[in-house]
């Protein structure tokens, strides 16, 4: 039987933003589920945080984000995933996401918003079918 | 009956109780507070003796000062309803600050947008939009000291009393407020408020850009002095336990940290040579008050009686008002549920009262939008009603500290008290707060205890309602707050591109070169950063200038 490899998730904060309860605690739920979790510094630039996961070799960018600059953080990290011609990265992002801006976020190619009152073990869930799904 | 006579029959009717209810059954098999003191089914006078009174509680406005800093406390005068407000421009910021000034607030409090204050990145660096590409989001965009005139503009600042909610570096943002009373004409001896200027929280928790603890603890020197000297009426400190709390501890270990921290600045001023009774008349503090009602109430009263006995015991203070710990609350954001948020409503007023019976002097109660966005003004204004029904409609502020003397509360007291205080011992056994910063002591706590309060969210030990329990499909979501933020960016971005072209570019220079000498030096900071404002420097030329001397501090995330 073929060996299950961890799931590698980069958990990267971006913006001018220095919450990062969500993340620590975010990243503590992955690990406890057996994923490996690279943690950045903070204030990430989209260039840094991409540049970073090809490094790592991660399956998931797990972005947080509360300081309101979600959107061209977004899109300029999915353009240079492109750019990289990188498809197998799921992307999911957390922290203060408007509802309003879900639907252009996915639409961008971002996997998932996860907002405050999300369960962790749902978080989980969604990264272990969303990465075998991609890696099939 | 003599007191021996008296426990020991209460005891013995107390097993009486105690059979009876055992057999009656419980919800749970043991009752904890949030902080995991364990919370019995009755407290009676075997759990706290009036005969403690005098040395445990004394009469409000005296020592221990456990019942209340002042006399007459809430019946001489209310605790100040001060919202932190702003959002978008200066003018917006105006705009919001004279609304909820129509309405009622007693005390200014300005929300900074970190975008525009922390960085150090300038509006109109074209970097600026691909790395951080809005600004007033998470508060007002005010830049330089011409966006500061119009943050003010028709309130005369010696007639309001205004919160400054900065601690990466305090000093700047006084200094940006000092420019602004000067060009009002307004004498520094009639500037009535506070700045918060608690570094060390930052390290612990907020994790935003800042300056070597060195530095940081430098500069907020520098406030506290330049306050003794010209400020007789400002606060210059607010030792804040709110943003560490919020990060995710407990109130225990909240009050801990706190207090250690403040232990941390005293010692700081001592050294820097402040006799303790000059400055420490005027420190304040800034709590969370979260979701264990009576525990808080109890850590607000804990709090009080423990910085007394510091001041005395530990550093000697003769000054009565040197030993008052006189403090500011804001109800905890993160209680607050992006799931029915109308429930916010609910959850603030529980904890603006816990913080009203508990004492503050001055309260912000958060708004029900708080999960979502910074707050609309129909949120903004429910949270001020919730104010002032909790002051005039219940009868609530008619009698001091009314929970004193409950067997209840004087034992929370107490239990919440003797915890805290051995945290303290803890920190001290490390050396102090710097070296258990330096050894991620305040991340690794932290960390550890937001875990725990998340699994007990999951496994439903702890209830939120509308989040793992009595949820409920949600069809319209609440209106939040909205502005034109391509808008926005572009103005201040024009703005302070012009004010950069008008400026003296000689007298500008001459300030930051004079700002960088005194960081490298002995002055007082304050000085030097007024003049960069009073000569249009910006947030971001300032930092820059700052972080030329004092380095960057890159703080580590831990898990």
């Amino acid at each position: 039987m073929e060996a299950t490899k961890k799931i590698r998730v980069l958990m990267a904060k971006a913006g001018m933003d220095g919450h990062v309860r969500g993340a620590i605690v975010v990243s503590r739920a992955l690990q406890e589920a057996g994923m490996e979790v690279i943690l950045t510094g903070l204030y990430q630039t989209p260039k840094k945080i991409v540049e970073t996961a090809i490094q790592e070799d991660v399956d998931v960018i797990g972005l947080s984000i509360h300081c309101g600059s979600h959107m061209p953080i977004l899109k300029e990290i999915m353009r240079r995933l492109r750019e990289n011609r990188i498809e197998d990265i799921t992307v999911v992002v957390g922290g203060i996401i408007p509802g309003g801006d879900r639907e252009e976020l996915l639409s961008m190619g971002v996997a998932e918003t996860f907002t405050p009152g999300t369960s962790t073990d749902r978080i989980v869930q969604f990264l272990k079918e969303r990465v075998s799904k991609v890696s099939k | 009956m003599d007191d021996d006579r008296f426990l020991k029959w209460l005891r013995e009717e107390e097993k009486k109780y105690a059979r009876m209810a055992e057999k009656m059954g419980e919800r749970q098999e043991s009752f904890t507070s949030a902080s995991g003191i364990p919370i019995k089914r009755i407290y009676t006078p075997l759990d706290w003796n009036p005969k403690e009174y005098m040395e445990k509680l004394g009469f409000p406005g005296g020592y221990p000062y456990t019942r209340g800093v002042y006399e007459t406390m809430h019946r001489g005068r209310l605790w100040t309803m001060r919202q932190e407000s702003g959002f978008g421009l200066a003018e917006d910021g105006n705009a919001r600050f004279k609304f909820l000034m129509k309405n009622g607030i007693t005390g200014l409090s300005a929300g900074i947008c970190k975008n525009t204050d922390v960085s150090f990145r300038d509006i109109d660096d074209p970097a600026f939009e691909e790395e951080l590409g809005v600004v007033g989001i998470t508060g007002i965009s005010s830049p330089t000291l011409v966006d500061h005139e119009i943050l003010f503009n028709g309130i005369p600042l010696d007639q309001v009393t205004l919160s400054i909610n900065e601690s990466q570096c305090a000093a700047r943002n006084l200094a940006q407020y000092l420019g602004v009373a000067q060009k009002q004409g307004v004498p520094l001896a009639n500037l009535r408020g506070t700045c918060q200027n608690d570094p060390l929280q930052v390290y612990h928790s907020i994790h935003y850009p800042i300056f070597p603890p060195e530095h940081s603890m430098r500069m907020t020197v520098n406030v506290i002095q330049f306050a003794c000297q010209n400020m007789p009426l400002w606060n210059p400190i607010s030792i804040s336990g709110y943003n560490v709390a919020e990060s995710g501890i407990p109130p225990v270990v909240e009050l801990a940290f706190a207090l250690a921290d403040g232990i941390a600045y005293i010692e700081a001023c001592l050294k820097a040579g402040l006799p303790i009774d000059q400055f420490a008349p005027r420190i304040a503090f800034f709590f969370s008050s979260a979701d264990d009602f009576f525990e808080e109430i109890a850590k607000f009263r804990a709090a009080r009686r423990m910085w007394a006995k510091i001041m005395k015991e530990r550093f000697g203070a003769k000054d009565p008002k040197s030993m008052r710990l006189r403090f500011h609350v804001q109800t905890a954001g993160s209680t607050l549920t992006a799931q029915q948020p109308y429930n916010n409503i609910i959850r603030s007023a529980v904890e603006g009262l816990a913080a009203i019976l508990g004492g503050a002097q001055s309260l912000h109660i958060d708004s029900m939008d708080e999960a979502l966005a910074v707050p609309s003004e129909e949120a903004a204004i429910i949270a001020l009603r919730t104010q002032q029904i909790l002051a005039h409609e219940f009868n609530i502020p008619q009698t001091i500290d009314p929970l004193g003397g409950s067997f209840f509360m004087e034992s929370l007291t107490d239990q919440v008290e003797e915890k805290a205080f051995s945290i303290i011992r803890q920190i001290d056994d490390i050396g102090g707060v710097l070296p258990a910063i330096k050894k991620n002591y305040f991340l690794n706590e932290i960390s550890k205890q937001a875990w725990d309060r998340q699994k007990k969210v999951n496994s439903k030990e702890k209830i939120v309602v509308g989040v793992n329990e009595f949820q409920m499909e949600e069809k319209s979501p609440i209106k939040i707050l909205d502005f034109d933020k391509k808008k926005a960016l572009e103005t201040v971005r024009k703005r302070v591109a012009r004010i950069r072209k008008e400026r003296d570019p000689q007298k500008f220079q001459k300030a930051i070169d004079h700002l960088r000498r005194a960081a490298s030096g002995q002055e007082n900071i304050v000085y030097p950063l007024l003049e960069a404002f009073e000569c249009l420097a910006t947030t971001a030329e300032i930092n820059r200038a700052l972080r030329d001397i004092f380095g960057e501090y890159t703080h580590p995330m831990v898990l």
